[in-house]
Order: structure tokens, then sequence, then C-alpha cells
């Protein structure tokens, strides 16, 4: 051991020793080869390192840092005060304007991953098992068809979905034919959630109860919360759900073709019938994808500003709110950069626990990856090296 | 552990490097920040030298030789193509030459100027912006040193003074007025003698008018109409001196329920309930009799529905004969980082002028915001007498820094006037905008 100090990495020359039997001092093999390899490396590396570090790593940090200062937008921010942690306590900490408008946003974008989330994967899977079929004419077609919203620029798609949603759009005459009078849907500020309670008569949304009405969270009541996606977001909604779902068909498309047909032909020696195979084959083999189309997804959706921006600015009435519009306004229009950056801090934050959340939910109940505590505690028990 | 040690050194050095290109860009923007005068200096005597080139000659005008960079957000080609002939009609006068850019989005790329130490010489800025820019030290305070300062109406004046110090000169104005369809007008067996002039008459001629086909009054539910309402009751969000907070004053309240009862009643209409993007195409395409807009409807009527045939009066006062109207403006604004502050004088002297504000109204239909050029424009545009008639007694928006938030929670609250309690919503705006002055 005391020759290979100060050498490197301790495993370098253990492999070594244990792979040839030899007893040579790795020195020179490493030093010879290796040690120009790692430089060689390490300057093939740097371009991409410098690169990174300029333009991730280092606007990141200058965002954090604004998120602390009282900056007015005018030079440069490294010689903005340092506030400490002011900007996300006017956010955080008091009930004011700023806290409702956050937790506004907050619940609006809620409610858009709730259904966005789930609706444009289970859509997205079903179009790729469409399509994915053995006999099915046109699939080139059907594959453009379905991919094409994606590719559409996203102020287009807007600016249709403007016209599609007006009170005398195409939605409504179409909801006219079947006897319902459609709302106006980019005016209508009315919470779905609410809708849904008070149609069931569970609640008046004159008067809310007095346990949902009396109790607040981040400045705004319970009965605010529940609210729901307002009219108005449900059509941003749709078009979400449309516009992304040709995407992650393609990428379930790829994952289904990855799977091996004879499986799935193991499984119809078997007996299993169309579901089962579903249930038992498609799906497990599709989970490594699942989690990276939910992701995606849940980061996407947690970020909407452009719809936002372009279709509503969070009218009517906050409902279209979002934390990222909302960061882009406290900072753009009100000259408030600090609190703007700790907003965009703040949604950062919740999207690395959603993350976090959603893999602990999905992770992998094989016993190869089972938690490090259960693996030592078998290893103790086995007497075995993991 | 070499392995690892180079690793770190280069780690190291790369961010050391990136570290130091960081600090030598912010050291940059500082000195471009901060020794502005030197800069102002260099190229002061650039200009002077290019103006003995040029044989300008002996005594040079503070403007020669200056490149000035104009940003603006434009209302369409007549504005572009007015502002750039203008520009060059005063280059070639000054012996210099103006970048003429239309804005995309102009508070974001400002915005991006301003960090970056890059800010266009000279810019429009929104009254609502005003305070804002001041209070962070990006506009010149040049107002009060150009030659016809005292010519701007003193309203406009007030909307772009932050601080007791008045900022940058006025460009034009609009004001609020009350646009009338005629045919649906006689329709309803109304005459000129109908048109309300207190807001008794305006709820009696708008449930009159009300009929199946078209609402009585449209108006856009938010801040920049209804406040007219507020002023025209003797009241306002800020008292006179534009920083004493009286939003929750009950004559406030009264007119807010003055305005929910019209929407009660079912007389005044949102543009978004007439299928209609804003109040102007509502009216343009008659399904609102009337409605209360400025004179960028003229145009958009002009362009858009040319048969449409009205008229346009005075808004009409409140129970105590107050007459009140809003009015709006953009400001000359020149950067605090300009190379070229006495040629930016010039530039916006030379725009602000009697002759060029006529130019500018005959080309695009702004109303100009000088004293002086109110008879040629009367003569000119005798149909607009309402709109200038208001700039005497009305108010500007609000302009004190960082309230952008309250006034659009304001707005927000407006859009469900019909369901809420006037003095409750004044109550918060009240609260709100006295946190974020104080605060």
């Amino acid at each position: 051991m005391s020759i290979t100090q100060g050498m490197g990495p301790a495993q370098v020359p253990a492999a070594v020793a244990t792979a040839d039997g030899d007893v040579t001092p790795p020195k020179r093999r490493r030093s010879g080869i290796r040690g120009s390899e790692n430089r060689a490396g390490l300057l093939f590396a740097a371009p991409a390192f410098v690169l990174i570090l300029l333009f991730l790593i280092g606007p990141v940090l200058l965002a954090l840092w604004v998120s602390l200062t009282d900056w007015s937008g005018k030079g440069s921010p490294l010689g903005a005060n340092f506030i400490g942690a002011k900007n996300y306590d006017t956010l955080l900490g008091s009930p004011n304007l700023q806290q409702r408008d956050l937790a506004t946003a907050l619940r609006n974008n809620m409610y858009y991953v709730l259904l966005v989330v789930p609706l444009q994967t289970v859509l997205a899977l079903i179009l790729a098992m469409a399509i994915n079929r053995q006999r099915l004419r046109g699939k080139g077609f059907f594959r453009t068809a379905f991919y094409f919203p994606s590719v559409t620029s996203t102020v287009a798609i807007s600016v249709v979905f403007l016209f599609l949603f007006t009170a005398s759009g195409a939605v409504n005459s179409v909801l006219a034919w079947f006897g319902i009078n459609g709302p106006n849907w980019f005016a209508d500020p009315r919470g779905v959630g609410h809708l849904i309670l008070s149609g069931l008569g569970l609640v008046d949304t004159a008067n809310p109860p007095a346990w949902l009405a009396d109790h607040d969270f981040l400045g705004i009541s319970w009965f605010q919360w529940i609210a729901g996606p307002s009219v108005a977001m449900c059509a941003l909604i749709t078009l979400a759900i449309w516009t992304t779902a040709g995407t992650f068909m393609l990428i379930f498309l790829a994952a289904l073709q990855d799977i091996p047909a004879d499986v799935e032909e193991a499984a119809m020696v078997d007996g299993a019938n169309r579901w089962q195979r579903f249930r038992n084959v498609t799906l497990p083999a599709l989970k490594p994808t699942m989690f990276l189309v939910i992701t995606l997804g849940l980061i996407g959706t947690w970020q909407v500003f452009d719809q936002v921006y372009l279709m509503s600015q969070g009218k009517p009435s906050k409902t279209t709110l979002t934390p990222a519009y909302l960061s882009f306004q406290t900072s753009f229009q009100d000259g408030k950069w600090g609190q703007g950056t700790a907003i965009a801090f703040i949604l950062f934050v919740i999207i690395i626990v959603m993350t976090l959340i959603q893999r602990f939910v999905m992770r992998d109940r094989d016993s190869s990856r089972k938690p490090w505590w259960r693996r030592r505690r078998e290893a103790a028990l086995t007497g075995s090296d993991v | 552990m070499s392995v690892h040690r180079t690793r770190t050194a280069v780690i190291g050095a790369v961010g050391a490097l990136t570290l130091l290109a960081a600090a030598a860009c912010s050291s940059d923007t500082a000195t471009g920040g901060t020794s502005s005068p030197a800069a102002a200096a260099t190229s002061s005597a650039a200009g002077s030298a290019t103006g003995s080139e040029g044989g300008g000659g002996s005594e040079a005008p503070a403007a020669g030789g200056a490149q000035l960079q104009l940003l603006f957000g434009s209302s369409g080609t007549a504005e572009t193509d007015a502002l750039t002939e203008a520009a060059d009609a005063w280059g070639s006068e000054n012996d210099s030459t103006v970048e003429v850019t239309a804005a995309q989005d102009l508070t974001q790329q400002l915005a991006q100027g301003f960090s970056s130490g890059t800010a266009p010489d000279v810019f429009y800025v929104g009254a609502d912006q005003v305070a804002n820019y001041a209070k962070a030290g990006n506009l010149l305070p040049y107002g009060d040193e150009l030659s016809n300062a005292d010519d701007f109406y003193p309203v406009l004046k007030d909307a772009f003074t932050y601080d007791g110090t008045f900022y940058c000169a006025p460009k034009d104005m609009s004001t609020l007025a009350l646009f009338i369809n005629t045919d649906l007008w006689a329709a309803a067996g109304l005459t000129d003698a109908d048109i309300p002039t207190t807001w008794d008459q305006l709820a009696t001629v708008a449930a009159k008018l009300n009929t199946g086909g078209a609402a009585g009054l449209s108006v856009a539910p938010e801040r920049d109409r209804v406040d007219a309402f507020l002023v025209q009751n003797g009241s306002y969000l800020v008292a006179e001196d534009g920083t004493t907070i009286t939003a929750n004053d009950p004559k406030n309240a009264e007119a807010l329920g003055f305005v929910k009862k019209m929407i009660t009643d079912g007389v005044l209409k949102t543009p978004a309930e007439l299928d209609s993007g804003w109040a102007g195409e509502a009216f343009g395409k008659g399904a609102a009799a009337m409605t209360i807009e400025g004179n960028w409807l003229l145009g958009a009527l002009k362009s858009d529905y040319p048969d449409l045939k009205y008229t346009v009066a005075e808004l009409p006062a409140g129970p105590t004969g107050t007459k009140g109207t809003l009015v709006f403006t953009n400001c000359w604004g020149i950067s605090a980082t300009t190379q070229f502050p006495e040629q930016a004088k010039s530039f916006v002297e030379y725009m602000t002028s009697t002759d060029q504000q006529m130019a500018f109204a005959t080309a695009f239909g702004v109303i100009p915001s000088v004293e002086s050029a109110q008879a040629d424009y009367l003569s000119e545009f005798a149909a607009n007498e309402p709109f200038v008639k208001g700039v005497d007694y009305a108010r500007g928006v609000v302009n004190l820094p960082g309230i952008t938030d309250v006034l659009a929670d304001f707005n927000s609250q407006l859009q469900d006037l019909a369901n809420a309690d006037p003095q409750a919503i004044l109550d918060s705006v009240q609260e709100n905008l006295t946190a974020a002055v104080g605060g």
C-alpha cells in the first residue's frame, strides 16, 4: 500500500494486481498511459466544461444571488445590496399581496399539472399503442398527424385556440349540437372544483362553509385552494395536452418497438388475453419510458409560460396566473428582480421535490434495487458482500 | 492522488477563468455605467472633430456627430415611418445619425439594455413605468432643461414627475371619451339633446339603447376605463399630490357602485360578453351602442369599420357635476448612461416641437402634448375636441414605483365587480398600495 500511496485512485493498481497477478509497481504504467489519457480526456472535456460553467452554472448562481439582493435592474447585479432572505420572506413569511399572488399561481399550476400530466401520458400511450399495431394502414400518415401539433409553433396554435374557444367559437358550436350552452371560455374565472361542488349541492359558492372560508394557507383560503382549475384554465389544459401528447407518443412508440415480439408471443402461448398482455408484459417493459415521460411532463407543466404569456396573461381574475409568468411579470413589469428570481427558485424547489417524490413512487422494487438499509440488513444476514 | 490533484487544479483553473471573465464583464458594465462623464467627454471630442471636418464651423451646437439609438413601441407602420422620417430630418440638421428600432417587447428589451449597460439613448417610456425606471436610476432627469418645458400640459408633466423631478418630455397624449353609434342612437329615438352629461342620463340612455341586438354600453372591466368614474365623483386612487393614497374614499366606492349597478342592470356589458377582444371591436361591429375608449379607437374604426357612423362626446359628469377622464401618455426617455446627453435632449426638443407634433398628429392620429399646438390641432381635427378638452380635467395613471402588481390585482378584482362589494375591493387596494409604497 505504501507504494500506491499518492498515486491516484486506489482501485486502479489494485485491479491491475489482481488481474495479472503481477507485482510490478503500477506507477510507471499509470503515468505512462493512463496519465496522458486523463489529461487528454480533460482537455477534450474542457470546452464543454467551460460552456456549461459559463452558460448554465454561472447564470443559475447569479440568479440565486439576485434573489438575495434588491437589484433594481440597472448595471451588473454583482454590485447590488445583499438583503438576505428578505425576498423569500415577503413571498412566504407574511400575508400580503405578493404571497397571495404566489399562492394563487401555485394553486392554478397545481391543478394544471394534476390534469395535464396524467391525461397527456395516457393519451400518448394510447396513440402509440394504436400506431404500433402490426396491421395498420397508413401508419406513416397517423404518425405524422399525431405528431404534428408538437412541431407547430406555440404561437400559431395559441392563436387558433383563442378563436376555437371564443363565446361563439367552434368549441361552443359543437357543444350547442348537444344542447349544451358553452361557457365564454377565456373570460370565465369560475373554478371547476367549485362548479362541481355547488352542482352536487355540497357547498354554496356565494356563502362557503366557515371551516373552509376561515382557514387559510399562504394567504388564500382553503375554499380558494379547492377551487380547481378555472374554465379559462381548462382551455389552456386542453391546449397543453393536445400539443405535447404527440412528442410523448413518439417516445412511447420507440419503447414499444424495443419490446421483443417473442415475449409477447410467449404470453400469448401462455394464454394471456389482450388486457393481461398489456398489464403484465407491455406496461412493465415501458416502466423506464414511463418514468421519463412523467418526469418531463412534470417539469414542463410546472414551468408553463408561453401559453399564458400569449393567451391570457393571467386573466381572468388571475386564474391562469402561473409561477413562471408571475416571476416574469414581477421582474420585468414591476422591476422587482430579486422577488422575481425568488419565485423562480421556489418553483425550482417544488419541481425537484415533485421529481423526487415521483422517483420514490416509481422506484424499482427488484431485490437488486432495494433501499440500501434493506440491502445491508440482508447482506448481514447472508454474510455476502454486496 | 495526482490525478485527483490535476483534476482539481483544472476545475479550479476553469472556475477561476470563468469568474475572471464574469468579473471582467461586470467591471466593464460598471465603468460603462459610472464613468459616463469620461465617455461623454471623448464622444463630445469626437463630435467636435467630425463637426469641424464637416466644415460645420465654429460653435457647432451641442448636438454634433452623435449616433443615437432610438427604441420605441410602434402602433404600426405609419408611426414607424413618420418617426424614421423625423429622426432623419433631425440627424441631417445636426450632423448626427439616429438608428430607429421598433421594439418587439419594449419593457423587456429596455430591461436587458439597463442591466447590460447597453440601453438605447432615447426610448418610449409609459407613464406606468416611469417611476420604476426613475427609482432605479435608469432615466436622465432632463425635463426641466428643455426650452419648451412649460409648453406641456400640466397633467402630462405630473405623469412624468417622480419625487418632485420632471423626468422626461411627454410624447403625445390620449384621453377617454364617450363613443356613440349614431344609427343605433337614432333607432332608439334619441336626439343630440339626449347626449348624456350626467351619470343618470348615461344610465337612462344606456337602458334605452340596450335593445336585443346591442348592449347599451360596453366598457372593459379594468382600471384604465373604470377609474374615470372615480375621477368624475371627485376622487381617485391617489390625491392631487400624487403620493397620498385615497383608494378607500367612500366617493370611490359610490362610483364603483354606480358601475356595478349598470352591470347588474344588464346595460353595461364587458367586451368578452359581446364576443369581442376589446370594447372598440364590440363598438365597431355594432354589438354595443356606446363605449368609453380613447382616441386610438378613431384610427381603428377608420381602418376596420369604415362604414360605421358615430359621434364622440365628453364623458358625463358625476353627481356633483365634476367632469373627469383619464389621460394616457408616453414620454421620450433618455438613458442615464447615454454618451450623447446633449444631442439626445436636442433630439427630444425637435420631436416635441409644435410643428413636429402636428406632423405626427396628421401621420398617425396622436394628440399633441403641447398647449401651443392646441389651436392648430382643433382647427384641423375639429371632431376630436372632446379628447382635447378632456386633458383639462383628466387624471394620469398612478405613477408610484413598484405597484404594477397592486394595479393588476385591482384589475382582476374589477373583472368580478358584478359579484363583489365595491368598498371591500377599494379597501384591499388601499391596503396593497400602502404596503407597496411603504415597503
